[in-house]
């Protein structure tokens, strides 16, 4: 069993490629993120589960830079992104790909323009090389001839694999996905989870993904981190978590009405 | 009593502080994007079609029967006190410096402002904000500064088709139901013709033009909660957006014409 990883700012962790210090964040007065340390490893799949509303999605936008912590850092590669400026902010989200809940393909744009801003906006490539790879990047996510399409002709799942090619059109060494299935019937959610492990097992990237669906937990994750009351509790391998004696765990990852998170047992530090 | 009405007036005071500071600092972003905005012409090119071309037959239409009413209402408090003559004077002078940049903002306020706080605001409530910037797209650069060009651009162009047009219409009018000729009122119209009006108006369309998008679009970013926060933004941009038109207006007419 692996107990919620705890950092000191200074301590060094050679394999780590994002690690998440003492986080601290208040919405509207009430505090989301309570004290959250997390270490991601480099070539690693982290999901992170929770309930809604937990804050799960303020953690992910605290990785990539969309959201500014009340206090506590955020270290990709070693650069503590809450402390640096917006241009190179920007250079660091270039590392970056991130694939929404609701994809946040833009609307008045095709598919061929959402998969290829990036390319157009950050490169010199001539056109007829970002439209061949836009096309490489949509058949690696099992589209084909939808380039000329608006993103409101698509279906939920067709917008989500876009949003994935769009992702990962910069080849992009960390992915970040959040509620990659939701709102997804279960083959085109599996349809995603099988897009994400090829991802990572073919292009080696890092992937933390946000979710409260435990099938596609345990199907893409190498750990799986549990954020409870503002902070990770447990943090361990599928298997692990699956035997973890957390009650708090237990009855999240089996989906249980009745046991200490609804109880109002608001210790995250049981367990 | 008096501490809770000094804390809600603080209160309010706070508030109108922050919300001016915060509009102040996106049209200053806003505006030192503009030298990078022939970098994505097109972008500017859209919003200019969207803006300008797509508006300019509702502003025709109003501006006719703007002409035509200023020509009814002058010729009525004319009657028997001065000659018909300098109604094409007043009427002239009430369009160019006045009705016609004025009343194609409101236009377009109601029609271009709302349409920007609800095209971001349901980018932002969808997400597609943050898209950009996780894609390392600066969105006041990327959204915000080609619709400032753009209505900085467009709103003098369709205030010159509106003064025409409304011109035009009061001549109608005047032709076929107040009795003058065309020699006379064309006559009035140059009688006291002085570019400095012209050009004053069309100086008043182009700061309405900034007010335009850059409100539309400080309400489009800050919007937050769904369609109804959508429909929020729209409301309260195309208020702030006709608020600022009036006070500007007086404002600058005071600096040219007072």
């Amino acid at each position: 069993m692996i107990q919620a990883t705890t950092l000191n700012a200074g301590q060094a962790v050679a394999e780590s490629a994002i690690r998440i210090v003492n986080l601290h964040k208040r919405l509207n007065g009430k505090p989301v993120l309570n004290g959250v340390d997390l270490v991601i490893n480099r070539g690693e799949t982290l999901t992170i589960i929770g309930r809604s509303g937990e804050g799960k999605s303020v953690l992910l936008k605290h990785i990539i830079g969309l959201m500014k912590p009340d206090s506590g850092s955020v270290y990709i590669d070693g650069i503590d992104i809450t402390r640096i400026s917006n241009k190179e902010l920007a250079e660091v989200r270039r590392r970056f790909g991130m694939l929404f809940q609701g994809a946040a393909l833009f609307d008045s744009m095709t598919v061929d323009e959402n998969v290829g801003i990036g390319l157009r906006e950050h490169t010199d490539m001539a056109e007829e090389k970002i439209r061949a790879i836009v096309k490489e990047k949509l058949a690696q996510v099992g589209l084909f001839n939808v380039e000329t399409v608006k993103p409101a002709e698509l279906s939920g799942g067709m917008k989500k694999r876009v949003g994935l090619a769009r992702a990962i059109a910069m080849d992009p060494e960390i992915v970040l996905y959040d509620e990659p299935t939701t709102g997804l019937d279960p083959i085109n959610a599996d349809a995603i989870n099988n897009l994400i492990l090829h991802l990572k097992n073919s292009l080696k990237i890092t992937s933390i993904a946000v979710t409260h669906d435990m099938v596609s937990a345990y199907k893409i994750s190498d750990r799986i981190a549990m954020l409870y009351g503002g902070r990770i509790i447990y943090s361990g391998t599928p298997e692990e978590i699956r035997n973890c004696d957390n009650p708090i765990v237990q009855q999240f990852i089996n989906g249980q009405a009745r046991g200490p998170i609804t109880d109002g047992d608001n210790n995250p530090g049981n367990g | 009593m008096i501490k809770q009405v000094v804390r809600v007036f603080g209160e309010k005071a706070m508030f109108f502080l922050h919300e001016a500071g915060s509009y102040s600092l996106l049209t200053i972003r806003t505006i030192a994007a503009i030298p990078l905005v022939f970098r994505r012409f097109r972008l500017t090119s859209e919003q200019m079609l969207m803006m300008g071309v797509a508006s300019l037959p509702l502003v025709l239409f109003t501006s006719v029967f703007t002409g035509a009413v200023s020509a009814v209402q002058a010729a009525y408090q004319f009657r028997g006190y001065v000659p018909m003559r300098y109604l094409g004077t007043a009427v002239g002078k009430a369009v160019i410096i006045e009705l016609g940049p004025v009343l194609t903002a409101l236009v377009v306020a109601g029609r271009v402002g709302a349409a920007i706080a609800a095209e971001l605001g349901t980018m932002k409530v969808t997400e597609q904000v943050d898209a950009l910037e996780t894609l390392a797209l600066d969105p006041v650069k990327y959204l915000a500064t080609p619709r400032l060009v753009s209505g900085l651009v467009m709103l003098p162009v369709l205030t010159i088709f509106s003064n025409f047009v409304a011109i035009l219409g009061a001549l109608f009018v005047s032709i076929f139901f107040i009795d003058i000729t065309a020699y006379t009122f064309l006559n009035g119209v140059k009688l006291f013709f002085d570019l400095k009006d012209l050009f004053g108006g069309l100086l008043k369309s182009f700061f309405f033009g900034g007010i335009i998008a850059t409100v539309g679009c400080y309400h489009g970013f800050r919007t937050y909660g769904g369609a109804e926060g959508v429909g929020l933004s729209t409301t309260r941009a195309v208020v702030l957006a006709s608020v600022l038109i009036l006070i500007s207006d007086y404002i600058i007419a005071s600096i040219l014409f007072g």
